[in-house]
C-alpha cells in the first residue's frame, strides 16, 4: 500500500465521524505516513507473509526443499490421526496449565512476602528478579546436572528410591523437571508485577480493615485480591501464552525424551519442521496451533474477566 | 546506551516507590519477622543453582561427584581458558553484543516513531486505529508458529546472518513495544506539540527534538526489554544462523554439548562464563532495570 493510496482512504474514512472534526482530520502529514510505512512493510513481509505462506505450504507436500503438489486437506487429516502430534499437544498444555498455576500461586506468595515490611527488601526483590535476565537454554543446563546428578545422590542417601535415578530419565517425572526450571525462571517476572499490584494498593483500606478486626486470611482474599485482580488476569494469560511455546526448557533438559515424553509443540514443529522432512505436515500443525492459541487467550480473557467483575 | 537513558529516569521512580513504601510505614512501623525469613528461605531457591554452577565451574573433573555442593578444592582456572578456546569464547561474546545492541538501538529509533505516529493519530484516522490493532494483535501469533516460513524467507533474502537477527528483533519487538508506547504518548499533553507545529516544526522534527526525549521512560523500559530478550534468545538464533561463526552465546553452549560431556567443570566454566555478562550488567543497574520492568507493566 503506497501513502497516497492509504492517505486517500483516510479521506474517505472521514465520512463517518461528526462533521465539525472533518478539517482537522485530513491534516495527516505526508512525514506521519512515513514513520510508519517502512514499518509496516517490514511487519507485512517478517510476520504476516509467513503467517499466509504458512497456510500455503500446508495444503501441499512439500519437504523443505525440490518440488511440491497440492494435497488438500490431507496434512490435516494425518495429523488428527498422529499420535506424536497428539502426545506433543497433550504435554504441551499439561505443563503449561500446571507451570501457570505454580509460577502464579508461588509469585503471588513471594510478591505479598516482600510486600510486607521485611529487612533487606530491595535487595530480596534483585535476588529474586535475578533469574529472568539469565538465558533460561543455559540455566536449563545447570538444572539438568542438578536433576540428572546431584538430585539423585542427595535422594539415595537419604533412602528416597523414588528419586534416586533421574527424573529427567523416567518418562512419568520428566516433565516435572520442566515445570520445576520453568517455574524458577518465569516467576521472577510475575513477581515484580504482582508487586508493582500490591503498590498500587492504599494501605488506608487495610488501616480501615484491622479496624473492623479482620483476619490476615480475610484481608488477603476479600482485599488484597480482588483489588489486584487485574493483574492476576494478565499474568495468567501471559503466562499461559508463554507455557505454550515452551523451547529452551525442553531442549537444555530432555530434548524431548525420553522417548517423546516431553516433546513440546514448538520443538516438535522445529524437529519436524527443519530436520525430519515434514516441512508442509508441520507448517498445517502449526496452522492449527495457531487456532487452538487464538481460540485459547479469547476464552480466556473473557472467562477471567467475567470473573474478576463478579468480585 | 540503555542503561544511559535509564539513569536518568531512575532517580524519579526510586522516589515514588519510596513513597509508596512510605505509606505502608505509617500504621505499625516493627519488622515482619516471619514474612523476613520466608522470603530469605524462598530466595535460597534462586541462589542455590547459581552458587552451584560457580562452585562447580572451578573443579577438576575427580572433585564433581557426589551432591557437587561442597565448595572445590583450590581454584581449577584452567577450566575456564579451556572453554574459553573451545567455545572461541570472544567472538560468541561479540556475537551476542553486536546483536544486542543493534536491536536495542534500532528498536528505540524505530518502534518509539512508529508508535508516536499511531498514537497521535488513532482519533483522527481510522487507519491508524487499524494499525495499532494490526501490529498488537500479532502478540497472539508465537513465533513457533510462523518459524517453519520465516526461516525460508530470511535465507532467500540473504539475511540467515547477525543483520538478520537484528532485523528480526526490532520487527517482532513492534507489537509488545508499540503497546508500551501508545499508552505512554497518549499521556503527554499534545499542547507542545501544537505550539511547535505552529511555529513551523514539520513531523520529523517535532518527533525527534520534542517527543523523544519526553520518551525517555519508556525508551528505558523498552531498551531494557529488548537487550534482555535478544542477549538471551536461543530460538531465533538457532533457526536462522547459518553461518557457524556468528553463533551467538546461548547457541554456542548448545553446539558445544556433545563435547562438554566429557568433563562438566568446564562446561560450568563456559555456561558461567556466558551468564556472567548479562548478571554484572544486572548488579551494576538492578534497580533501574526492575524499575523499568515494572513501568512497562503498569501501561
Amino acid at each position: 500500500m503506497s501513502a497516497q493510496n492509504a492517505e486517500t482512504e483516510a479521506a474517505r474514512d472521514d465520512d463517518t465521524p461528526a462533521a465539525p472534526d472533518r478539517g482537522r482530520q485530513r491534516q495527516v502529514p505526508t512525514a506521519i505516513w512515513w514513520m510508519v510505512l517502512p514499518a509496516f512493510v517490514l511487519f507485512f513481509i517478517f510476520h504476516t507473509t509467513p503467517v499466509f505462506t504458512g497456510i500455503y505450504y500446508s495444503f501441499t507436500n512439500f519437504a523443505g526443499y525440490g518440488d511440491y503438489r497440492f494435497v488438500g486437506f490431507s496434512n490435516y487429516v494425518n495429523l488428527f490421526q498422529d499420535s506424536e502430534v497428539f502426545g506433543a499437544y497433550r504435554f504441551t498444555f499439561l505443563f503449561a496449565v500446571v507451570a501457570t498455576v505454580a509460577t502464579n500461586v508461588i509469585a503471588l506468595a513471594i510478591a505479598v512476602g516482600l510486600n510486607a515490611r521485611i529487612k533487606l527488601k530491595t535487595t530480596f526483590r534483585a535476588v529474586f528478579f535475578m533469574p529472568h535476565v539469565l538465558a533460561i537454554l543455559i540455566v536449563g543446563y545447570v538444572f539438568n546436572y542438578l536433576f540428572a546428578n546431584s538430585l539423585p545422590y542427595v535422594a539415595q542417601e537419604m533412602g528416597v528410591t523414588a528419586l534416586s535415578s533421574s527424573i529427567l530419565a523416567n518418562p512419568d517425572l520428566a516433565w516435572v523437571g520442566v515445570v520445576i526450571l520453568a517455574v524458577w525462571q518465569s516467576a521472577a517476572f510475575n513477581i515484580i508485577l504482582y508487586l508493582a499490584g500490591l503498590q498500587t494498593v492504599p494501605s488506608e483500606v487495610y488501616e480501615a480493615a484491622a479496624l473492623d478486626g479482620t483476619t490476615k486470611r480475610q484481608q488477603f482474599f476479600r482485599i488484597t485480591f480482588p483489588l489486584i485482580a487485574g493483574f492476576f488476569t494478565i499474568n495468567m494469560v501471559l503466562s499461559l501464552k508463554n507455557f505454550l511455546q515452551v523451547f529452551d526448557h525442553i531442549i537444555a533438559l530432555t530434548d524431548g525424551g525420553p522417548g517423546t515424553a516431553t516433546q513440546s509443540i514448538s520443538v516438535l514443529i522445529y524437529r519436524g519442521g527443519l530436520q525430519g522432512g515434514e516441512y508442509a505436515y508441520q507448517t498445517a500443525n502449526a496452522v492449527i496451533y495457531l487456532i487452538v492459541i487464538v481460540v485459547l487467550s479469547l476464552v480466556q480473557f473473557r472467562f477471567l474477566q467475567r470473573r474478576e467483575a463478579s468480585f | 546506551m540503555a542503561t544511559q537513558t535509564t539513569g536518568q529516569e531512575s532517580e524519579t521512580t526510586e522516589e515514588d516507590q519510596g513513597e509508596n513504601g512510605g505509606r505502608s510505614y505509617r500504621f505499625g512501623s516493627e519488622t515482619n519477622w516471619p514474612a523476613t525469613i520466608f522470603i530469605a528461605f524462598c530466595s535460597l531457591s534462586v541462589l542455590v543453582p547459581l552458587y552451584f554452577t560457580v562452585v562447580t565451574a572451578f573443579k577438576t573433573p575427580d572433585q564433581l561427584g557426589g551432591t557437587g555442593f561442597g565448595l572445590p578444592n583450590g581454584l581449577e582456572w584452567g577450566n575456564f581458558s579451556t572453554a574459553w578456546e573451545l567455545t572461541n569464547f570472544p567472538r560468541a561474546l561479540a556475537n551476542s553484543a553486536i546483536v544486542t545492541a543493534g536491536a536495542v538501538v534500532l528498536t528505540l529509533l524505530t518502534n518509539s516513531m512508529v508508535a508516536y505516529a499511531i498514537a497521535r493519530h488513532m482519533d483522527r484516522s481510522r487507519i491508524f486505529t487499524v494499525l495499532y490493532y494490526y501490529f498488537v494483535a500479532a502478540l497472539f501469533v508465537p513465533f513457533p508458529i510462523i518459524m517453519l516460513p520465516v526461516v525460508r524467507q530470511t535465507a532467500l533474502l540473504g539475511l540467515d546472518n547477525l543483520a538478520g537477527l537484528v532485523i528480526l528483533y526490532t520487527v517482532y519487538g513492534l507489537s509488545l513495544n508499540i503497546f508500551i508506547y501508545v499508552a505512554f504518548v497518549r499521556s503527554i499533553p499534545i499542547e507542545l506539540e501544537e505550539a511547535a507545529r505552529t511555529d513551523g516544526a514539520s513531523a520529523w522534527t517535532i518527533f525527534w527534538k520534542i517527543v523523544f526525549p519526553l520518551l525517555a521512560p519508556m525508551n528505558a523500559t523498552v531498551g531494557i526489554l529488548t537487550a534482555m530478550w535478544a542477549w538471551n534468545d536461543f530460538m531465533l538464533p538457532l533457526v536462522i544462523l547459518s553461518e557457524p561463526s556468528q553463533q551467538t552465546l546461548p547457541l554456542v553452549q548448545y553446539v558445544f554439548q556433545g563435547q562438554f560431556n566429557t568433563n562438566y567443570a568446564v562446561a560450568f566454566a563456559s555456561y558461567l562464563m556466558a551468564l556472567l555478562p548479562m548478571v554484572v550488567v544486572y548488579i551494576v543497574a538492578q534497580r533501574w532495570v526492575i524499575s523499568g520492568v515494572m513501568r512497562g507493566s503498569a501501561k
